[in-house]
């Protein structure tokens, strides 16, 4: 998403549609002038920070945490599956799949 | 369109990428172990299924290999780099995002050199190497082929979700001409070499270890742009590369001169008839939104850790290949056909085991290889370079000649011994009895004196004609170079 403020309609229904949300005419209209009004308050960050400040991801400044390659506790397909709303042979079973792969 | 004529008019362009799984104990974020087999949903931990309040850690093993494969590609390795999300929804995803990075590669920019099976070599241009992970395995169930369309449901295992991955993409790759299609998977075969050199993959193709999907676009001419890509998914063998490539090149060029679009899609291989067939079209399916991934921090090489690893790379395949030939003085021709009958680590072994580099490489490609063809059985396996440099060293003592050490060779073989054992069992070995030779010898300059007298008149090569009677009277196992002096010794004496 650009720093503009500006947020259209057909952008929602883009990111909706992208999410699997289904939103009528209304909500898409209402979601859009929430949308730019949030941008836009986040975007006066974008003032306050000179050219001297690089853009972070990530709040903490921290770097290279990493695990070494040990083994660990893992769970039974019994646990994996308890909160599957279905399965079948220790597998999660999922509706049909639409699309190609 | 036929292939041959696509390829005289249009200019093929083609793209690689190649994702390999990484041979390290532990999946990439979580401390699952990346095994195959066990039950399935076994090998997974609340991070491998994305459950809430799960969190990843990056698995150090997994960046030293990822940072191994960008040295040995040439590429430079990224000061600082990021994950990122890639956001799309499929059941094989259990987080709904891929853990992968985006425009902060850890390696980018390097070249492989590959060499076709004539020895033409060839520069492949390297875009980035990125670290990511695998996704689960579906099953389709209640279709009739046990594919997705026709299936009413389906089950997914997630053991191998988040196994590491390196995914490893060419620059468009040019200039290919007619030879697009071996240029393909050799490279992806020197890839697979290379993995295995570095000890970093057990790079098995038909374990889906390694993938490669390829891209191919048509122009008119080497000047023109770059026309509109296929890309076709997960082709999984070297051969099916060739055939990939190969029939989206005639089928492309069968749309231009019809007047017909290329469309920008991903396509699928089919094993049995070597076509591919139309996947989905390039869409707002593939807006992935990525974005840096929150739960993990940025990863920074340390230039030591970097310098560290490099020191630690194994001699890589070409390197070995072209440093072997120097040593042993083979011609380019003389190295290749060892390359390509697969003989080169066993020559290097035998030489090793104290033999020349030319006996090893006649008696792997001669005999060995004429043997092991008659046997249907893979040449470097009929019998060991320890077995192969202990029959040279025999021939070298002059206990064999040629012609007996092949019964010996064919006698390993067989599994009757080693050639040292087999040749006193067997009883032929070279006589030493100088006694028996010279009676042989004797015999036959009396039983030939129309033969003497023209080796007296002056024709050494009527020495030949005495060789047969001596050889016959000492079971081919008279030493020829000893025989003549002594014919010539007696005739002259």
């Amino acid at each position: 998403m650009t720093e503009s403020s500006a947020i259209t309609p057909e952008q929602v229904e883009h990111l909706a549609s992208l999410s699997r949300i289904a939103m009528g005419e209304d909500e898409l209209k209402s979601l859009a002038g929430d949308l730019s009004t949030i941008l836009s308050n986040v975007a006066r960050v974008n003032e306050v920070a000179g050219d001297d400040v690089p853009a972070t991801s990530h709040p903490i400044a921290l770097s290279n945490v990493l695990r070494p390659d040990v083994v660990g506790e893992t769970l039974t397909s019994e646990q994996a599956l308890a909160s599957a709303p279905a399965s079948a042979d220790d597998k999660f079973l999922v509706p049909q799949i639409l699309g190609e792969e | 369109m036929k292939y041959e004529e696509a390829i005289k008019k249009y200019d093929p362009v083609i793209g690689i990428e190649v994702h390999v799984e990484l041979g390290t104990a532990t999946k990439m974020f979580d401390a699952a172990p990346n095994t195959f087999g066990g039950g399935p949903n076994t090998n997974i931990t609340p991070t491998s299924l994305g459950l809430p309040g799960s969190l990843p850690v990056v698995n150090e093993k997994g960046v030293e290999y990822a940072i191994k494969i960008g040295l040995a590609l040439g590429c430079e390795i990224a000061e600082t780099c990021r994950f990122a999300r890639k956001n799309y929804f499929y059941p094989d995803v259990p987080k709904d995002f891929q853990t992968s990075q985006s425009d902060e590669p850890i390696a980018a920019e390097g070249e492989v050199e590959i060499e076709l099976e004539d020895g033409t070599m060839f520069t492949i241009p390297i875009e980035r190497a990125h670290m990511e992970e695998d996704a689960g395995k579906n099953t389709h169930i209640g279709g009739a082929t046990g594919r997705i369309h026709g299936a009413d449901h389906s089950l997914v295992d997630y053991n191998r979700a988040g196994v590491p991955l390196v995914e490893i993409v060419t620059h468009p790759i040019t200039g290919t001409g007619d030879r697009a299609a071996e240029v393909a998977s050799t490279y992806v075969r020197t890839l697979r070499d290379i993995f295995r050199a570095l000890d970093v993959s057990e790079a098995r193709m038909e374990q889906g270890n390694v993938r490669a999907d390829v891209n191919v676009s048509l122009r008119e001419s080497p000047d023109a742009p770059l026309g509109t890509r296929t890309e076709t998914k997960n082709v999984n063998s070297f051969r099916s590369i060739e055939r990939a490539v190969r029939y989206e090149i005639a089928r492309q060029a069968t749309r231009l001169e019809a007047g017909e679009k290329i469309v920008q899609e991903t396509r699928h291989f089919h094993e049995g008839t070597g076509e591919t067939s139309s996947g989905r079209p390039k869409s707002d399916a593939d807006d992935y939104r990525y974005f840096p991934e929150p739960d993990l921090v940025p990863l920074v090489p340390s230039r030591d850790w970097v310098e560290e690893l490099r020191a630690t790379l194994p001699e890589l395949p070409a390197q070995k290949r072209r440093r072997l030939a120097g040593v042993w003085g083979f011609s380019d021709l003389e190295m290749r056909d060892i390359v390509n009958a697969g003989l080169l680590e066993v020559i290097e072994e035998t030489v090793d085991a104290g033999a020349k580099p030319a006996a090893a490489r006649k008696w792997w490609t001669g005999e060995v290889a004429r043997l092991a063809n008659q046997k249907d059985q893979p040449t470097a396996e009929l019998v060991t370079p320890k077995q192969v440099a202990a029959l040279i060293g025999l021939i070298n003592e002059g206990k064999l000649n040629d012609k007996l050490a092949k019964d010996v060779l064919t006698a390993v073989a067989d599994g009757e011994g080693e050639p040292a054992e087999v040749m006193s069992a067997r009883g032929l070995e070279i006589v030493e009895d100088t006694g028996a030779l010279e009676a042989a010898v004797e015999e036959a300059i009396a039983a030939n004196p129309d033969v003497v007298e023209k080796i007296k008149g002056g024709k050494m090569q009527a020495i030949g004609a005495l060789m047969g009677p001596i050889m016959k009277a000492t079971r081919g196992q008279a030493d020829a170079g000893k025989a003549k002096d002594l014919i010539l010794a007696k005739i002259n004496g």
